[in-house]
């Protein structure tokens, strides 16, 4: 597998987020996992179990950051106190790169504890361009942001999702984590055609690849991460292989979590497509 | 499934002229005002606006949803999601109150204390002191509400808060009347009115919050009502305290809890134990062994840290 700067030529292969419930499957099993996504969040705490945890976990397995409240689109600047943590965190997992979601989530300094989508605009790509970049810097790591699920379309907008995320990684220089069943809910939501989206995503800025279940419902469809990958989601995962090469990919499961070797073996169903044959494959799931 | 995107569609005589800022003041205000009863988004926002054309003001309609309906699913998604780290959080404090009320209290709370961390772990910090000045939210069992709202808030602060290197015994056998001492951070004390540490862990306990492996394993909040037993109200001091990974609740004297609080506020050792005993009625003679006793209990634990 061959990595690219923002994920720091990493070969990562097949991983899975990290959850409580696994714990002690992993503790007492200690399973083969080519790597865990970890959110950083539910580390930046001081000490106490967590951490304790996430060092045990760090002695046997690569993990990978993955953030739910720096929302790059925000115009109000992040918390310092929350830069210091997330920054401490990287120095004691040493991740290759870092991931948070293109979106917002707070103003004025409440907190929605949501992805909020945001409008699609230049004004809105010129802010989100500033906070990653500041965030790049002072971190110091490869920042990839992720395109989020939405249920809600602005009249404002200017441009295409795609064309505005491409806008935001190319003026940050900064990579992409691509959620192909956030684009597959996107596009459900907002009536547009999902290969459109992975079609013309900047492939060489790809720096991880998510993949999750998602709920549906009579008039739109949930993110949930409650349910095995559908059948559409695998497609639009092989074609982002077929344009990306073998990327670094993480199955997502939040709800309703199965047993760890369950959650496992659906992941690992990527791994198909990731293969040196991959290529006959793709072909075939179209 | 249609090849366009909606956005393209949209005639640029109809954008919105709102800036960004503007936009995410307004959503947010939308998406974080209380639902009605119903679990629907409210018609009017808290300043008598339309929702509806409020909604309408920035956000598109697709074929199947309105601009409202859009924005109502964020506006649920909110509430559904901060509703339910705080009852995963004080799940003793919800079978107090019961299940309806204790949902009821969370919207007020949270409606006056949206949550201003980018963690959801410090949502209920504000909610102990809340719940002791909203009698009316609590019902008949007030202080056991009360109760339960300090022990759960506590249990989170001992569960992850940092830890400082405790004192040595050597360095404990020095100390001076005018030594200045800190407090483990992540020790908690906590007056209570009732017994209610045993509930909390007997709650617990069914509610298989269990401090397992690396974290509070949270089931499911259930919808079913959990039945409290009656306690008669009796003054416990309690510790609140972790000892390898997991929290414990040490009942300790009145005596002790005053000198650990007065080390807490900044107090040197000498006026700490002063304040401690003020109101005893431990005989000035037994006074120096309870002290030594507390030393040695404070030395084992690693409760007390450089000032
Ligand atoms: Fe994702």
């Amino acid at each position: 597998m061959s990595g690219n700067r923002f994920n720091a030529f990493q070969d990562h292969g097949v991983g899975i987020g990290l959850r409580i419930p696994h714990y002690e499957h992993i503790f007492s099993r200690k399973p083969v996992v080519d790597w865990f996504e970890i959110i950083s969040e539910n580390y930046m705490c001081d000490a106490g179990r967590p951490l304790a945890t996430l060092d045990r976990i760090l002695e046997q397995y690569r993990v990978v950051q993955h953030g739910v409240s720096m929302y790059f689109g925000s115009v109000t600047a992040p918390d310092p106190e929350h830069l210091k943590r997330l920054k401490n965190l990287v120095r004691r997992t040493k991740t290759p790169w870092l991931s948070d979601h293109l979106c917002w989530g707070s103003v004025d300094g409440a907190y929605t504890h949501d992805l909020l989508p945001l409008p699609y605009t230049w004004e809105a790509v010129e802010r989100t361009v500033e906070r990653v970049r500041m965030v790049q810097d002072y971190l110091e790591i490869p920042v990839a942001v992720e395109n989020v699920s939405s249920y809600a379309a602005f009249t404002g907008s200017e441009m295409t999702e795609w064309e505005f995320l491409t806008e935001v990684v190319e003026r940050a220089d900064c990579g992409i984590l691509f959620d192909v069943n956030n684009v597959y809910v996107s596009a459900m939501n907002h009536e547009f055609n999902p290969l459109d989206y992975v079609n013309a995503v900047p492939a060489d800025r790809v720096a991880q690849i998510h993949i999750a279940g998602h709920s549906k419902y009579e008039k739109y469809i949930l993110d949930t991460h409650d349910h095995p990958v559908i059948d559409p989601v695998w497609q639009l995962y092989a074609r982002a292989i077929e344009r990306c090469g073998p990327t670094p990919t993480l199955l997502e499961w939040d709800d309703h979590i199965p047993s760890f070797d369950e959650v496992h073996a659906e992941a690992k169903k990527a791994q198909r497509f990731l293969q040196p044959h991959a290529t006959e494959l793709v072909r075939a799931a179209k | 499934m249609s090849a366009h995107a909606n956005v393209s569609t949209t005639p640029p005589t109809n954008r919105s002229l709102m800036d960004l800022a503007a936009l995410q003041r307004e959503m947010a205000a939308a998406v974080m005002q209380p639902l009605t009863p119903d679990e629907n988004m409210r018609p009017t926002m808290p300043d008598g606006r339309s929702t509806t054309a409020v909604a309408a003001s920035f956000i598109a309609p697709n074929t199947r949803l309105t601009a409202f309906e859009r924005l109502e699913i964020y506006n649920r998604q909110y509430w559904y999601r901060v509703l339910g780290a705080l009852a995963e959080d004080f799940p003793a404090l919800r079978a107090v109150v019961g299940n309806s009320k204790f949902d009821a209290l969370s919207i007020a709370y949270l409606a006056e204390h949206p949550s201003r961390s980018f963690t959801l772990r410090n949502l209920g910090s504000k909610l102990p002191a809340w719940v002791a000045a909203h009698p009316e939210h609590t019902g008949r069992r007030h202080r056991l509400a009360v109760d339960m709202a300090k022990l759960e808030w506590a249990f989170v602060e001992a569960f992850d808060a940092a830890e400082l290197a405790p004192l040595t015994q050597r360095k404990i056998a020095a100390l001076q009347g005018d030594s200045l001492l800190t407090l483990q951070p992540y020790l908690q004390l906590v007056a209570l009115h009732y017994p209610a540490d045993d509930l909390v862990i007997e709650l617990h306990r069914r509610e298989k919050r269990q401090t397992s492996e690396a974290g509070v394993a949270h089931e499911e909040v259930s919808g079913a009502q959990t039945a409290v037993p009656r306690l008669r109200p009796r003054p416990i001091w309690l510790a609140v305290h972790r000892v390898d990974l997991s929290v414990y609740y040490r009942r300790i004297v009145r005596e002790e809890f005053q000198t650990l609080e007065a080390i807490r506020s900044g107090s040197a050792l000498g006026e700490a134990l002063d304040a401690g005993f003020i109101g005893s009625r431990i005989p000035e003679s037994k006074r120096a062994d309870r002290v030594r006793e507390w030393f040695g209990d404070w030395a084992e634990f690693g409760w007390i840290c450089a000032g």
